[in-house]
C-alpha cells in the first residue's frame, strides 16, 4: 500500500521556479506519466519524489508517511534513471543485487530475485558480463531489473526509453507497460514524449512552467484537453485551432467561422450564449473532421495544400481563412493540392477553448482539473 | 554472414587511384590534400623528434661503455651494449642514499597530497559551495608565485622550526608544490564519475559515506593513481626546493646538480637516464587524465 501524496510542492534553483504550489495524488498501484516539454519542472518533480532534491516548501507522503525531509535510502523507492546509472565497475548480477545487498538480504534470497527479475527482463544469460559488453538496450534492461529486484513499494522512472532508438523503444514500451503492470508498484513515469504517456499511464499530469495543467486519464487528456497547451502538445497531429466568432441568432448561440456558422450541441449553448459578440477559439482534431469531395449544406468548402498519403490514412493541410489546419482522411479519399473540398465538423468532438485565457470551456472543467 | 552482392566476382573494397587517371582539376585538389596531410605529419614528426631525439642520446650513452662515451663524435645507438656507465653511476659516492632520500620524499609527498587532494577535489567537482570559484583560483595562483621569492624567508623559517635538511621538510614542501596540480586533476577525475551513479547508490540504499565508497571512488581510483604517480614524479624531479631545504640529506636530483660540475659524461648521461625512468612510466599511465583535465575527454 503506497499512495503518494504530493501537497503544495515548490522547487526553485535561484530565481527560476522549476516546480511552482504542485499538489498531486498518486493512488496505489497507479501508473502515473508526468508530460511536459522540456524545462517543465517535470524531472524536478520526480526527483523530489525520490529525495534526491529537497522542496523548498511543501510535504512528499510516501504510504502516509512524510518523508520531505529523508534521505533516497529511507523512503521505499526505485528508480531507473535517464541514462540507466548502471554501476560500470560492477558485473550484472551485483548491479541487479546492489540494493538488495544494501538491506542486508540474505544470500540465497538475494540470488533467487536477482535471477527473477532478470528473467522479467530476459537478461538470465548476461548475468555475468559487465556494463560495457552489453548493448544500450540490455543496458536498460540491467537498470529496470535493478529497479524492480528490490520489490520497493513506489517505482520511478526518468525518461527510462529516451536513449534507445525508435523501434527498440516501441518494444520496450509494451514490454515495460506488461511488467509494470506485473510488479503493481506504484509508478511515476516521467516523458516528454506524448505517445508514451498516452500508451502507458493509468493517468497522466500535464506540466508545464513547473505546474500541472491538467491531471486525467489519457483518454480524458486526449479527447478534452483541459488548455490550449495541452490540446496542441498531445496528438500527432496537434488539435487543431480556428478563430471563430460568437453571435446570438434567435436566442440560440453560433460561431462563425467567416460566414461559416458551427451550431454548438445543447450542453454548451448555456456558456456560449453568455459570450454573445465575443472571439473564442474552436478546437477540433484531424481525425474527427468529415472530409466530402461534394458540396453539403452544413459543410464548410477549403483548400487543400498539401497532401500526406500516410499509408494507414492521408494526412491534408487545409487553409480556412487565415488559418491552416491539418485533417486525416481514409487513404481513399482521393484529392490533389490546390483542389476545394468540404468538411463538416461534427458538434460534439468541437472543444471550445477561452481565447485570452486558454483554458477549454467546459461546464464540468473543474472536475477535469481536479487531482 | 555473407553479403549478398549484384557483382559474381569479388571485387575489391576500394580501388587505388591514380593521380595520372584523374581530370586536371581533381588530380590539383587531390595533391593538395595530399600534400596538406604530408605538411601536418612532417611538423608532427619534427616535434616528436625534438623531444625524443635527447631522451634517445641519454638511454644510448647511459648504456655505452664510459670510453665512449667520453669520444667524439657521439654514438647513435647503445653499441656495444654496456651497463658500466651505469653502475659506476649507481655506485658513486652518496647516489644511493640520495635515491632513497628521493623515493621516502616522494612517497611522503605523494601520500600526503592524495590524502589531502581527494576529499578537495570531490568538493571542487560535486558542490556548489559559496566561494568555490574564489577557492579554485587562489590553488592556481599558489603555483603561480616564483618560489624563488620565497627561498630565503622558507629557509630560515625552517631553520627555525628545527627541521632543516631533514627527509620529511623537503615532502613537505612538495606537497606544497604539488597539491594545485593534484587538487585540479583530482576533481576533473572526480568530474568524470557521472552524478547520476552516485544518485543511483543512493537511491538503492547508500548513504552519501557509502555511495562514495562503493560507488565513486572504486570508479575515480584509475585516475587518483595517475594523479599520485604523477605527484610521485614531481617531487622526483624536483631540485630547487631540495637543495634549498637540505644539505647532508640530499634528494637525487640535489645531489646530481651538486656534483654536476665536478663529474664527467658517464656520470651525467647515466644520472640523466636513471632520472627519467619514473617520469616515463608516469607519462604512460596518465596522459588519458591529463587530456580529460584539458576538456578533451574522449570516449
Amino acid at each position: 500500500m503506497a499512495e503518494i501524496r504530493i501537497e503544495n510542492a515548490v522547487k526553485t534553483f535561484g530565481k527560476v521556479v522549476a516546480v511552482n504550489r504542485v499538489s498531486l495524488t498518486v493512488h496505489d498501484r497507479e501508473f502515473v506519466v508526468l508530460l511536459g516539454p522540456s524545462g517543465c519542472g517535470k524531472t524536478t518533480l520526480l526527483r523530489a519524489i525520490a529525495g534526491l532534491g529537497m522542496v523548498d516548501s511543501g510535504r512528499i507522503l510516501i504510504g502516509g508517511r512524510d518523508v520531505t525531509y529523508l534521505p533516497p535510502k529511507d523512503r521505499d523507492i526505485s528508480m531507473v534513471f535517464q541514462g540507466y546509472a548502471i554501476f560500470p565497475h560492477m558485473n550484472v548480477f551485483d548491479n541487479i543485487a546492489f540494493g538488495l545487498r544494501m538491506k542486508r538480504v540474505p544470500k540465497e534470497e538475494i540470488a533467487r530475485r536477482v535471477r527473477e527479475a532478470a528473467e522479467l527482463l530476459h537478461i538470465e544469460d548476461f548475468l555475468e558480463r559487465f556494463p560495457s559488453q552489453l548493448s544500450g538496450g540490455q543496458r536498460q534492461r540491467v537498470a529496470v531489473a535493478r529497479a524492480i529486484a528490490v520489490h520497493s513499494s513506489v517505482l520511478l522512472m526518468d525518461e527510462p526509453l529516451s536513449n534507445l532508438d525508435a523501434l527498440l523503444r516501441l518494444r520496450m514500451r509494451a514490454e515495460l507497460k506488461r511488467l509494470l503492470n506485473e510488479i503493481q508498484a506504484t509508478t511515476v513515469y516521467v516523458t516528454h514524449d506524448q505517445i508514451e504517456a498516452l500508451s502507458m499511464g493509468d493517468r497522466i499530469a500535464v506540466m508545464r512552467n513547473g505546474e500541472i495543467l491538467q491531471f486525467d486519464t489519457p483518454s480524458r487528456v486526449y479527447d478534452v484537453p483541459a488548455d490550449r497547451f495541452v490540446a496542441g502538445f498531445i496528438g500527432t497531429p496537434p488539435m487543431n485551432f480556428l478563430e471563430a466568432q460568437i453571435r446570438r441568432e434567435n436566442g440560440t448561440p453560433r460561431a462563425y467561422i467567416g460566414d461559416f456558422a458551427l451550431d454548438p450541441i445543447p450542453e454548451m449553448r448555456e456558456e456560449l450564449a453568455r459570450r454573445d459578440g465575443e472571439r473564442i477559439i474552436v478546437g477540433i482534431r484531424a481525425e474527427n473532421m468529415e472530409t466530402l469531395g461534394q458540396p453539403a449544406p452544413d459543410a464548410l468548402r477549403v483548400k487543400v495544400l498539401v497532401v500526406e498519403p500516410l499509408g494507414s490514412q492521408n494526412l491534408l493541410t487545409i487553409q480556412i481563412g487565415s488559418d491552416v489546419i491539418k485533417a486525416s482522411t481514409h487513404p481513399d479519399f482521393t484529392v490533389e493540392p490546390n483542389q476545394d473540398i468540404w468538411i463538416r465538423f461534427p458538434g460534439d468532438k468541437i472543444r471550445w477553448i477561452d481565447r485570452d485565457s486558454g483554458r477549454t470551456i467546459i461546464p464540468d472543467l473543474e472536475k477535469l482539473a481536479s487531482t | 554472414m555473407t553479403t549478398t552482392s549484384s557483382t559474381t566476382q569479388a571485387a575489391p573494397l576500394v580501388t587505388k587511384v591514380r593521380l595520372r587517371d584523374l581530370p586536371v582539376e581533381q588530380r590539383r585538389a587531390l595533391l593538395a590534400a595530399r600534400l596538406r596531410r604530408a605538411g601536418t605529419y612532417t611538423v608532427a614528426l619534427l616535434i616528436a623528434l625534438w623531444i625524443l631525439l635527447p631522451i634517445w642520446l641519454i638511454g644510448t650513452l647511459a648504456f655505452s661503455a664510459p670510453l665512449d662515451v667520453r669520444t667524439y663524435p657521439k654514438q647513435a645507438a647503445p653499441i656495444p651494449f654496456s651497463t658500466e656507465t651505469m653502475e659506476f653511476f649507481l655506485n658513486a659516492r652518496g647516489v644511493l642514499p640520495a635515491t632513497r632520500n628521493s623515493i621516502v620524499v616522494a612517497l611522503m609527498t605523494l601520500a600526503l597530497s592524495t590524502v589531502i587532494s581527494a576529499p578537495a577535489g570531490y568538493a571542487i567537482a560535486r558542490y556548489f559551495f559559496r566561494g568555490r570559484d574564489l577557492f579554485r583560483l587562489s590553488i592556481l595562483a599558489v603555483r603561480a608565485f616564483p618560489i624563488v621569492i620565497l627561498a630565503v624567508p622558507l629557509a630560515v623559517t625552517f631553520r627555525t622550526w628545527g627541521i632543516y635538511d631533514r627527509v620529511y621538510s623537503v615532502a613537505l614542501m612538495h606537497t606544497a608544490l604539488t597539491l594545485p596540480t593534484t587538487i585540479l586533476v583530482v576533481s576533473s577525475v572526480f568530474a568524470s564519475v557521472p552524478r547520476e551513479l552516485e544518485e543511483a547508490a543512493k537511491v538503492f540504499g547508500c548513504n552519501p559515506l557509502q555511495a562514495f565508497l562503493r560507488v565513486v571512488m572504486p570508479l575515480a581510483l584509475p585516475g587518483i593513481a595517475a594523479s599520485a604517480i604523477f605527484t610521485f614524479v614531481m617531487s622526483w624531479n624536483e631540485v630547487f626546493a631540495a637543495v634549498l631545504l637540505t644539505l647532508e640529506n640530499r634528494t637525487l636530483p640535489a645531489l646530481i646538480l651538486y656534483n654536476l660540475d665536478k663529474s664527467g659524461d658517464p656520470f651525467k648521461f647515466a644520472g640523466g637516464f636513471f632520472m627519467l625512468i619514473p617520469s616515463l612510466i608516469f607519462i604512460f599511465f596518465v596522459r588519458r587524465y591529463l587530456f580529460n583535465m584539458w576538456g578533451q575527454i574522449t570516449k
